[in-house]
């Protein structure tokens, strides 16, 4: 059953070197109970699209779909009145997340009491719940602790109940490992695996890692330049990518470099956010590109449940 | 832990602070150029009346001992006598110090109420009508001579509103006719005290004046100081984080960002209390309000040097305590004060 179900998403901030098309056109669609990627290059516009989810745009910008629904609820009026309460936020840098002058007992039951009408016991008894849910040991001595006496893993943890203290059923984690060291950031992500079983959540992983995309997202979307360029299967996005910016992000990647030698990112610069786009967004950098690219907006192409926009067809089964 | 440490660090440095003003004073009492025997005698004295002064001011003794002896009669609140009044000055502190110390911490909660509130407005509402009315009367408290200031809000609130009186600490019929006991000297105390409420509310009618004259600028410059701060903090990545999680706008601004942001203004609003207690003369005159510093403006004018010593010490005294009180406030606040 469809979730969430965005059609054409655009958001353009007004800047003094005029708009900026921080989204230019996106199509998501998410499954109940899925882990779904988001990936794509620094500034193809993935925070700005959970921002948009969250009714947190920057002020001025303005946000514009199709489609923009969530659980049959029009994003574009209920934002506010979801945020926060079936929607929330894992960001990038727990140590950023967390006020620095509050407890995290204080920070929690800042959360529940939005929340829930409990009195304070119950409230601190939740608190506890949610913090040892997350795997944080030693739950109830953590509550008087600051921030800044955490490990980033333990804040990171922190900032997970306090999005499951929320209530939401719907997690947007922009890239919730980016800032923990490679074994604690596998275990925040085989702990929201965990929840996501267990409670019935649902996921959309924001992501520039395609390590991640193969140990955790059912789905995934990648961007390019504020568009999205290609959707399907994890595992079909992983070892058949159909769009050439999507192989060009794989073949990036280290473990593909032929002995050890470390290929370099995908040459060239994303196009300018305040430029518009002719042709193929991606032409001027594909390898594939022919004189049409330049010109012509490539069409959609679906095969089974995923789906591409590329002017080459590729006929393979 | 931190927190007992930095507490403990914070009275030592405090006490070293007095012992080193009390130091100050006495080398300053010995270089200046009038003669205290002479001051002490009287107004022309003989030859014979200053040398008889010498001996009962024991000006003779060697110098260190004589420090010694003066350290601990102010330590023990021995402050000895007017040389122009004959008065004891412990006497005389007994009623000035309390009502300044009123008039000061009564200021002092007017500024926090004032400034910081509209500040967090104008932050959270940075641009509008509300925004650009807050700038304009925190310049205009900032700018406006104190003297003018004070004299505005005697003609608005005095002579044409007929609300609140036009000066002195108590109505006439008050003090004359009836007047409070006197137990801490500050009136609003002694009023709750003696279970006289009209009195606590004649008191409080002649403090609103003359505090917010003295409010005004600091009023006005923590407005400044926080709302900038609170712009820089509700630009910070936790606060997104909290509207994500759905809290209330007045929680985040006042719960969330607030204690983040308010630590200049606290220091400028206890700066601005240490100045209240002697700078604030002009505000004493306009008002009659029978303060310390008037009381030390005309110690200084008749080099009554016994009274500029005791006043120097009790006012270091008071700053360094509410220095003491403003810096474990800022620590409970913000903890992360404690580790630097
Ligand atoms: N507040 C803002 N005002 C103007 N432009 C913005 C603002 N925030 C983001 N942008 C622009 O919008 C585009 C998309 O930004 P976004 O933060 O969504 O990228 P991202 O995919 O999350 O990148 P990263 O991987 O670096 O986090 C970028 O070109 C960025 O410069
Ligand atoms: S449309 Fe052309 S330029 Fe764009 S990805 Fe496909 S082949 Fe490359
Ligand atoms: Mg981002």
């Amino acid at each position: 059953m469809t979730l969430l179900d965005i059609q054409g998403l655009s958001v353009t901030i007004p800047s003094p070197a005029g708009p900026v098309q921080a989204v230019r056109r996106i199509d998501l669609n998410i499954a109940k109970g899925e882990i779904h990627g988001l990936i794509g290059e620094s500034g193809c516009g993935k925070t700005m699209t959970g921002m948009a989810l969250l009714g947190l745009a920057p002020a001025g910008a303005q946000v514009a779909a199709r489609v923009f629904q969530f659980d049959g609820i029009d994003l574009a009026k209920s934002a506010d009145a979801l945020r926060g309460r079936r929607i929330a936020l894992i960001s990038q840098d727990p140590a950023a997340a967390l006020n620095p002058v509050l407890t995290i007992g204080r920070q929690m039951d800042d959360v529940l009491r939005t929340h829930t009408l409990q009195p304070k016991a119950d409230r601190t008894a939740a608190a506890v719940a949610l913090l040892a849910a997350t795997g944080l040991p030693d739950a109830a001595k953590l509550l008087k602790r600051y921030p800044h006496q955490l490990s980033g893993g333990m804040q990171q943890r922190v900032v997970i109940a306090q999005a499951l203290a929320t209530g939401a059923d719907f997690l947007i984690a922009d890239e919730p490992t980016t800032a923990l060291d490679v074994t604690v950031g596998a275990q925040v992500l085989a702990l929201l695996r965990q929840l996501v079983a267990d409670r019935g959540l649902t996921v959309l992983m924001i992501t520039h890692d395609m390590d991640v995309v193969a140990a955790v997202c059912d789905r995934a979307t990648v961007l390019y330049a504020g568009l999205s360029v290609e959707t399907g299967p994890a595992s079909a996005i992983l070892t058949r990518p159909r769009h050439p910016y999507t192989a060009a992000l794989l073949a990036a990647l280290p473990d593909a470099a032929p002995h050890g030698q470390r290929l370099a990112a995908i040459d060239g610069q994303v196009p300018a956010s305040t430029k518009p786009i002719s042709g193929c967004a991606f032409s001027p950098r594909c390898p594939a590109a022919m004189t049409l690219c330049h010109t012509v907006p490539p069409p959609a192409r679906v095969r089974g449940d995923h789906r591409w926009a590329c002017h080459v067809a590729e006929d393979a089964p | 832990m931190d927190l007992v440490r930095y507490t403990l660090r914070r009275v030592l440095l405090s006490a070293f602070v007095v012992v080193g003003v009390t130091f100050l004073v006495f080398v300053v009492a010995q270089v200046v150029p009038s003669d205290p025997a002479a001051l002490y005698a009287g107004p022309r004295p003989t030859a014979e009346q200053i040398a008889k002064a010498r001996v009962t001011l024991d000006l003779d003794a060697p110098l260190p001992q004589r420090f010694v002896r003066f350290a601990t009669a102010m330590g023990t609140g021995d402050f000895g006598v007017s040389y122009k009044s004959r008065r004891l000055i412990s006497q005389d502190l007994a009623v000035y110090l309390p009502a300044t110390l009123e008039l000061a911490i009564f200021s002092t909660l007017l500024a926090l109420l004032l400034g910081i509130p509209t500040g967090v407005i104008a932050a959270a509402r940075r641009g509008s009508w509300l925004d650009r009315l807050g700038s304009l009367g925190s310049i205009l408290s900032v700018a406006m001579p104190t003297f003018f200031f004070a004299m505005l809000l005697q003609l608005i609130f005095s002579q044409w509103l007929g609300l609140l009186p036009l000066s002195g600490r108590l109505s006439q019929q008050i003090s004359i006719a009836d007047p409070l006991p006197f137990v801490t000297g500050f009136n609003l105390i002694d009023a709750l005290m003696a279970a006289r409420p009209a009195v606590f509310l004649d008191a409080l009618s002649h403090l609103i004046l003359p505090a917010l004259t003295l409010a005004a600028y600091p009023a006005g410059i923590a407005m400044r100081l926080t709302r900038s701060a609170m712009i820089e903090i509700l630009a910070r990545r936790h606060i997104v984080a909290a509207r994500a999680l759905g809290l209330s706008a007045p929680r985040i601004l006042f719960g969330h960002a607030l204690p983040n942001a308010v630590g200049p203004a606290l220091t400028v609003i206890g700066l601005s209390f240490a100045y209240a207690l002697t700078g604030a003369v002009l505000v004493e005159i306009i008002f009659a309000w029978p303060g310390l510093g008037r009381y030390v403006s005309e110690a200084i004018l008749s080099k009554d040097f016994p009274v500029i010593a005791a006043a120097t010490l009790v006012v270091t005294l008071c700053y360094v305590v509410m220095n003491l009180v403003i810096d474990l406030t800022q620590t409970l606040v913000d903890p992360r004060v404690a580790l630097t």
